[in-house]
């Protein structure tokens, strides 16, 4: 499959501003990042606060421009000054505060923004901001203004402010982080209907582990290093490690894990409800026997 | 004698407009001293409403709240009282810190009450060291401080107060796990240490399952239930209606018990799904490494 | 609560007066300001009276919120009149010791009343009929052509765009934050002017810290965005003008000259 991000052995650091020395303390936060991510991937990226995943996240869209190392969006290289539109056109960023990435004071005007920016002609505007609506479930709310909105639908308006600008790629930075059950529901069903249905490439990255169990694969990030990467399956398999790096797993992973260690045979690869009941009426009835 | 009483408390918003909507709806509940309990429901359940009457900030449309048999709207003097006998922490508290140095901002409430400065002292450093913020880090500015850390701080703020009842609204709201198990975990050992009567308001079941020794379900302005958790569990599947989160395992058990399977009813813990399951897979004869 | 203050005047609806070009409304108060000035007699306030009478009734605003919008210009028309009165000289009607009251001082200030009265209920039209943001955009077009000398009039109208987006967010966290720090035991209500002064420090440093904070994540987020400035910059509405627009301003020009008419006959 085509490679929409390729990052290769990216090195960033921030230095810390209330120092004015010469000598300040560096923090070194990303340490040789090498990442590949396909076209029309959902991709999950787990990792405590501080991990670097969402600095890494914000060299994808040259939003930050890394130390050291390369990154091409689409065979185009992040670093070239020229590009930055197209890329940031590819590659499109929604953020966890729905309230601070909402610009406008009415949800349509919000959405037209990055075409406004980019000089799109008004009828095709109008077009590409109703659907964009309509993708996302808000299209009766376009005249709202937006703190008449829940936080649910304000992080979809601002899906929609992105996916109008027609990207190949969005990076979700813990959209889910500052809303009610319901309102993450909204934004998660639409995340995979953008995924499924549109072929958008998702990367979420995220501290819910039942939303990463959705995705097509998990990139755990620890200390600026990936040290997972694989499908749902494979990453939850390594519970130990995870909880090592201030993470979770499903409740049933880790229900399995403990059946293991007890000596009974469980496959150590659930991380779904319906397989965790299946297994556990097999060890059941095998008993029976 | 109940800490918390409230006798038919209701409160309408936008009273006499057409805007007006009832937040909460003649609520009775009576809450004992020393319990630690779990306040869920989604967002315009009335759950925010309620916990800013404990304390006095809002005034109840009509019924009446005692808090420790004393009528917190009998006159001005008892009201002000209130809020030092009543600590809410809100959401986000972070946002509050104002200070220059975490000492101070901690230090904030307990001045507000008028204590000595020996207690004062006393107060902070008890506290900074019950929420793990060590004393180098209460002369640092709180704004260096980590998302988490500044969460720690402004808890402390409120119960450096020592409130007969500390409220604390969606506490763990934003943070990364490691972070959340610390912050229950902190509020755990206060509860524990002051053995006051605590309130943690939150979406996730699974969070309040972690320490609650009772649950409170709010739905539509009124109360559904308030029990142990364990019955409160029990009734899954009426809790996932109202739009809230049921953890994964009890999900499991109670789909094991319609396929025949019955279990436990009052799973919501990993290690306690564990310790019926084994027991359970045992009696049916599976071999277990003991 | 602070929730409650409304900002800005607008007053929603769907009137020929709601529906003209925002750009048009601008001129046509320019006009209407221009020939209150050019008045020198009553007959000329009396038309500019019946300009706003029109505009009301065409308007649909209710009458009451126009003489609310009054109440607070009362203790400036008192102040005109009192300065009026007592020190235009002229012929006098009453005296006492060194207070006069002139025939010509009490016309002029019932003329200046009558053109304030004028002038606060003519332009609250402008901002009872529009709303904000379309005011905003209209102010930016008619100053584009100030552009072409550097001044920076899309930048401008950007930063009033997003302050009336943040003015609900932020007055519903200083209400947030009032009611945090009221839980800490801070006092607000009571107090001489300094010691509510200083209460205002716990809540002014947390809104201050929150402002640059949502101020950086939003230029971040408008960063992707793709926003550039003005460069090559498009609109999703189209202000559009048409022939009832040009009317309005035919006709308020008209009133123009009937009122310099006025002048020269009178």
């Amino acid at each position: 499959m085509e490679k929409i991000i390729e990052a290769k052995d990216v090195w960033f650091h921030y230095q810390n501003e209330d120092f004015e020395e010469e000598n300040a303390p560096i923090k070194q936060v990303l340490k040789g990042i090498s990442l590949d991510i396909k076209r029309g991937e959902f991709v999950a990226v787990l990792g405590h606060n501080g991990s670097g995943k969402s600095t890494i996240a914000k060299h994808f869209n040259a939003i930050l421009t890394a130390d050291k190392g390369k990154i091409l969006v689409d065979g185009i290289d992040a670093s070239d000054d020229e590009k930055l539109f197209d890329i940031r056109q590819r590659v499109g960023m929604v953020f966890q505060n729905p309230d601070n990435q909402i610009v406008a004071t009415i949800v349509e005007e919000d959405v037209a923004f990055a075409l406004e920016n980019l000089g799109v002609d008004p009828l095709e505007m109008r077009e590409r901001v109703d659907n964009a609506l309509k993708d996302v479930g808000m299209y009766k709310y376009r005249e709202h203004a937006p703190h008449q909105l829940s936080g649910g639908q304000k992080q979809r308006v601002a899906i929609a402010g992105i996916i109008a600008m027609c990207p190949d790629c969005i990076v979700l930075d813990e959209p889910t982080a500052m809303l009610d059950p319901i309102g993450r529901k909204e934004v998660m069903k639409t995340i995979k209907k953008l995924n499924r249905e549109h072929g958008v490439t998702i990367i979420l990255i995220t501290h819910y582990m039942d939303e990463a169990a959705k995705a097509d694969r998990i990139v755990v990030m620890d200390s600026g290093k990936t040290i997972l990467d694989g499908t749902p399956k494979e990453v939850f398999k390594n519970v130990e490690l995870l909880k090592s790096v201030g993470l979770d797993v499903p409740q049933v992973t880790e229900l399995a894990f403990g059946l293991r260690n007890n000596g009974i045979d469980i496959p150590d690869d659930i991380i779904t409800e319906e397989e965790c009941i299946e297994e556990i009426i097999k060890i059941i009835e095998k008993a029976g026997k | 004698m109940a800490i918390i009483k409230t006798e038919d408390l209701t409160y309408v918003y936008s009273a006499g407009t057409p805007f007006e909507k009832k937040a909460i709806d003649s609520l009775n509940i009576e809450i004992e001293e020393g319990e630690l309990v779990g306040i869920i429901g989604h967002t315009g359940s009335g759950k925010s409403t309620f916990i800013q009457h404990l304390n006095g900030l809002l005034k109840p449309t009509s019924g009446k709240i005692y808090i420790d048999g004393t009528d917190i709207w009998q006159d001005k003097q008892t009201t002000l009282e209130t809020r030092f006998k009543v600590g809410l922490v809100f959401q986000y508290p972070e946002y509050q810190i104002f200070e220059e140095t975490v000492y101070k901002d901690i230090a904030f409430g307990p001045k507000n009450m008028g204590l000595s400065d020996e207690e004062i002292d006393k107060r902070v450093r008890e506290t900074a060291k019950l929420v793990e913020i060590s004393d180098e880090q209460l002369e640092k500015s709180p704004f260096e401080l980590s998302g988490g850390q500044k969460r720690r701080v402004a808890i402390a703020g409120v119960m450096a107060m020592r409130p007969k009842v500390l409220i604390l609204d969606e506490p763990c709201a934003g943070l990364d796990p490691k972070g959340r198990d610390r912050i229950l975990d902190r509020i755990r050992e206060y509860h524990k240490e002051y053995n006051s009567t605590v309130l943690l308001v939150s979406h996730s079941m699974e969070d309040v399952a972690k320490i609650a020794t009772k649950i409170l379900v709010m739905n539509n302005s009124s109360i559904v239930c308030y029990d142990e958790p364990p019955k409160v569990f029990g009734m899954a599947d009426e809790i996932a209606k109202m739009g809230l989160d049921i953890p994964q395992i009890t999900k499991v058990f109670n789909a094991l018990k319609e396929k025949g399977y019955h279990i436990a009813d009052d799973v919501y813990t990993v290690p306690y799904a564990l310790k019926k399951l084994l027991s359970y897979l045992d009696e049916k004869g599976v071999k277990l490494d003991a | 609560m602070l929730k409650d203050i409304t900002i800005g005047q607008f007053f929603p609806g769907n009137s020929i007066v709601h529906r003209l070009d925002p750009r048009f409304k601008i001129v046509i108060t320019g006009v209407f300001i221009t020939f209150l000035f050019c008045a020198e007699n009553f007959y000329g306030i009396l038309f500019g009276m019946l300009f706003v009478a029109l505009t009301v009734l065409l308007s649909k605003i209710p009458i009451k919120m126009i003489f609310k919008g009054m109440k607070s210009i009362i203790p400036l028309i008192i102040f005109t009149s009192v300065l009026n009165i007592f020190f235009i000289e002229g012929e006098i009607l009453f005296s006492w010791q060194f207070i006069k009251i002139t025939k010509e001082g009490l016309e002029t200030s019932l003329f200046m009343i009558l053109r304030i009265i004028c002038l606060i209920s003519g332009t609250s039209l402008l901002t009872y009929t529009t709303s904000p943001i379309t005011l905003t955009d209209a102010i930016e077009q008619l100053l584009s052509p100030l552009k072409k000398v550097k001044m920076p009039v899309h930048e401008f109208a950007m930063m009033m765009t997003i302050a009336l987006r943040f003015i609900p967010t932020l007055i519903e966290e200083t209400d947030k934050i009032m009611s945090a720090q009221k839980a800490r035991g801070a006092d607000l209500e009571t107090g001489g002017l300094i010691k509510r002064a200083k209460a205002l420090v716990p809540i002014l440093i947390p809104l201050f810290v929150s402002a640059f904070r949502r101020a950086e994540e939003l230029a971040v987020a408008m960063e992707c965005r793709c926003y550039r400035g003005d460069e090559g910059r498009t609109r999703l509405k189209q202000l559009k003008s048409g022939g009832k627009d040009y009317i309005a301003l035919a006709l308020s020009l008209f009133f123009l000259d009937v009122v310099i008419f006025f002048n020269c006959i009178f």
